[in-house]
């Protein structure tokens, strides 16, 4: 661990308890992120890749080893730091956007600590950065999916959190959009800063994004590198044929939609 | 499991210790109860075995088989009718079958002892269609029978059947009845093989819910002097001062209730809610002639007896009182201003406890994990506690809270050195009692409500630095509106109209609406008690006019 490291995760074990005892999920999981860097976890789903989050973030109780943030411990079993002083932002699969509340409200949620004119210069500050400038009287509803989407990220940096975790955030948009929006969140980040880990199962989304990628199967990492040198040092046979099979049949589609796009 | 409790704990703030306070506070009644009847000793007990609970026990069993039998074919007649069959009025009839849950037990008693009395209304009319003018020569059978009680309970407790097997019906895919006529068999044939058993659970929820009001009816019974288990507890307390009998007969009908609950449970398990949004409905067939006529004759049968009859009466007997009077009398407003207050009071208690409740059991809660089965679910167990006071009958409960409350009233007079009665000298006591009886309303409506609100919320609003109070207070307050004002509208009706409870914890010389009525109902006076039973039934029907709008997505 150097000095930069943000965010450490030591031997961790993740489980559900079930009537017949514990049921594990994640185990003997470990990664290190550091800061100003944009990790993200590559996996099916079901490989316990959103479980890693969300215990990251607190919702989820560590079994065993610890979580650490910026050289403090955050998770184990003995210790837990509720989930609103751990200084991390998340962004949903769903958004999360409170439906009540006006685009402005809610990224001024997580401000509430600062006097009214910060407030509103932050968040000014924070729609300008998405966008959505002109935005601000609108409700969640009225906005389209990649606007809602921006809105979350935005009120997700508002309260500038250590670190961004962002779960399946394109998933629920169309593909021009995703793509589109994969790169501007991208930007985004690179441009404030930020540390911040991302879960996809779209390989593609992973590598345009991140400067390091875990690749997962059934709740453990295989490898935690760079993108470079998952594809051309990959540790074992499993992470060559998950990245040759994406990468395959990425090919094909694009050669099966030219030659049906020759086809008059 | 040590783990998961510290966990649990954690999580859900001070609303985990609160509502396992709740659920003790439920529970205490019961168990004081158990514990009065061991200590009242045999001597009482087979004095009742002898006297009291054989006619008492014999009677309850026919009123709840009576009644049974009628509400579930009342209700489940009634709800296939409107759902299979297009006729005229089918669409007020929806939700009229619900009108009848607007009058309470005893005041469709109240209605139809006057109405049907052979110098009254029904009785005179029909002698004077048939030449008649002698009250002996034609004598309708009196009402004041086994067989009359449960003519008029059934008459307006089968909507809780109806309501439940309706909603089963309108989620009944149409492609089932279809097959089973492909395969051969006849309309009538694919009722009893394909669609009734089906509706079987939502039969038996709808079923235990109306004998659980039967078994909590006090008014009814007494006006129509059978002697049921309800009311011998109320009169081996009040008359005989015997509270240990009166424990004892609490205890057998608890009995009962536990058999209820069961039934419900049974019927609740054995839903299943189909969730693909293809599924086609149940088409109506139209219905011409005469057809159509018998039809609507007998959906709009239910709906007269139940609900219309006993209305106009009321209404009448109001405008003949406030005519002749010229206006209401000082006791009765001021009963009127007693129940509101009272009813707005419980209604902010039974609120708090319910937002408690379902706050501390609300899933997934974080740090608890999704999709844990764990042994032993703290939060989910004062959940199912919690809820049990609405299946306790009125009399049995305020039985199972007198000697707590007469504790702690004597507690309360050593501490300050005041002998006055704290709770049971004022209305503290009923107050506390409408909260145990009402909490699952409450409770069981918020969560409702929590369950439409995604979990991502509550995770986002943490991220972002507020607490799990706070959260409560700025995001599921807010969103919850609709279901409070429900939850609160539905526990407010319920306490304008209650009876049992209220007779026995009720200050001396302090009258309700609900037992203004009675009282005038046991004088044999018929006053005032119309218009204090017209308020009643006026109130009673915004619920089911909410009701009607949820469940039956009337109005949209």
């Amino acid at each position: 661990m150097n000095m930069s490291t943000l965010l450490a995760l030591k031997k961790v074990l993740l489980a559900y308890a079930m009537p017949d005892g514990l049921h594990e999920v994640v185990r003997d999981f470990s990664l290190d992120l550091a800061r100003g860097e944009i990790g993200c976890l590559l996996g099916a789903s079901g490989c316990g890749k959103s479980t890693v989050l969300r215990a990251i973030a607190g919702f989820e109780p560590v079994r065993s080893g610890s979580i650490s943030l910026d050289g403090l411990l955050i998770s184990s079993p003995a210790c837990v730091v509720a989930p609103e002083l751990r200084r991390i932002g998340m962004m949903f699969q769903d958004y999360a956007l409170f439906p009540h509340l006006t685009v402005l409200q809610n990224v001024a949620f997580g401000l509430r600590r600062q006097d009214k004119a910060t407030q509103k210069a932050r968040v000014a500050e924070m729609l300008k950065l998405v966008a959505l400038a002109d935005a601000g009287s609108s409700y969640p509803h009225e906005l389209s999916g990649g606007q809602q989407q921006r809105v979350a990220l935005a009120r997700a940096l508002a309260p500038a959190p250590d670190l961004l975790l962002l779960d399946e955030p394109f998933s629920n948009l169309d593909v021009d959009t995703r793509e589109h929006l994969a790169f501007e969140v991208r930007d985004i980040l690179r441009a404030t800063g930020h540390t911040a880990l991302l879960v996809t199962h779209n390989q593609a989304e992973a590598f345009a994004i991140a400067d390091k990628i875990g690749i997962m199967s059934a709740g453990a990492i295989r490898q935690w590198d760079s993108p470079y040198n998952l594809r051309h040092h990959p540790q074992d046979d499993f992470v060559r044929d998950f990245i040759r099979r994406e990468t395959l049949t990425m090919q094909r589609a694009a050669a099966y939609d030219r030659s049906s796009l020759g086809q008059p | 499991m040590i783990l998961r409790l510290r966990t649990q704990l954690r999580n859900g703030g001070v609303a985990l210790p609160l509502a396992a306070l709740l659920a003790c506070l439920v529970l205490a009644p019961l168990v004081v109860l158990g514990w009065l009847a061991l200590q009242a000793g045999t001597a009482h007990w087979s004095h009742l075995v002898t006297h009291v609970l054989p006619q008492a026990a014999i009677n309850t069993a026919l009123l709840l088989t009576g009644v049974g039998v009628l509400t579930a074919l009342l209700g489940t007649g009634t709800a296939w009718l409107v759902t299979a069959y297009d006729f005229p009025g089918r669409r007020i009839l929806t939700w009229a079958l619900l009108l009848p849950l607007a009058v309470p037990t005893y005041i469709v008693a109240y209605a139809y002892l006057d109405l049907l009395h052979p110098i009254g209304p029904v009785q005179t009319a029909l002698r004077t269609l048939l030449g008649y003018d002698n009250p002996r020569q034609l004598r309708l059978p009196d009402l004041r029978t086994l067989q009359g009680a449960v003519f008029v309970l059934g008459f307006v407790l089968y909507p809780y059947v109806y309501l439940t097997t309706r909603v089963m019906f309108m989620s009944q895919a149409a492609s089932l009845l279809e097959a089973a006529r492909t395969l051969g068999a006849t309309r009538i044939e694919t009722f009893w093989r394909v669609v009734l058993p089906m509706a079987r659970p939502a039969i038996a929820v709808g079923l235990s819910l109306s004998l659980l009001e039967t078994l909590n009816d006090i008014g009814a019974s007494e006006f129509l002097g059978v002697q049921t288990l309800t009311v011998a507890v109320y009169t081996t307390w009040v008359t005989r001062s015997d509270l240990g009998g009166a424990a004892q007969i609490a205890l057998a009908m608890l009995v009962i209730v536990i058999g209820l609950i069961l039934l419900e449970r049974h019927g609740r398990q054995r839903q299943r809610f189909s969730g693909t949004q293809r599924m086609r409905p149940v088409q109506a067939t139209r219905l011409h002639g005469a057809k159509a006529a018998l039809a609507l004759v007998l959906g709009a049968l239910p709906v007269i007896i139940g609900f219309a009859a006993p209305a106009a009466y009321l209404v009448t007997e109001t405008f003949k009182r406030l005519h002749i009077v010229g206006g209401v009398s000082a006791q009765l407003l001021s009963a009127l201003l007693n129940t509101l207050v009272l009813a707005t009071a419980a209604t902010a208690l039974t609120l708090f406890c319910g937002l408690v409740v379902a706050w501390a059991a609300r899933s997934p809660r974080p740090g608890a994990g999704s999709g844990n089965a764990g042994n032993f679910d703290l939060p989910r167990a004062c959940v199912r506690i919690a809820g049990l006071g609405y299946a306790v009958p009125g009399t049995v409960l305020a039985i199972g809270l007198l000697t707590p409350l007469l504790i702690i009233d004597g507690a309360w007079g050593f501490v300050t050195g005041n002998n006055g009665l704290f709770l049971m000298g004022s209305t503290a006591a009923l107050v506390i009692a409408y909260g145990i009886r009402f909490l699952a309303i409450s409770s069981g409506g918020i969560e409702a409500g929590l369950t439409r609100i995604p979990p991502s919320l509550e995770q986002a609003s943490r991220l972002l630095g507020e607490t799990a109070t706070g959260t409560l207070r700025r995001v599921h307050l807010p969103l919850l509106r609709p279901a409070l004002a429900a939850s609160a509208l539905l526990v407010f009706v319920d306490a304008m109209k209650e009876l049992p409870v209220t007779l026995l914890l009720r200050p001396m010389n302090f009258d309700t609406l609900a037992t203004w009525l009675y009282a005038d109902a046991a004088r044999g006076s018929y006053e005032e008690g119309a218009v204090a039973a017209l308020a009643i039934v006026a109130a009673g029907l915004l619920p089911v006019i909410l009701l009607a709008r949820v469940n039956l997505k009337m109005g949209r």
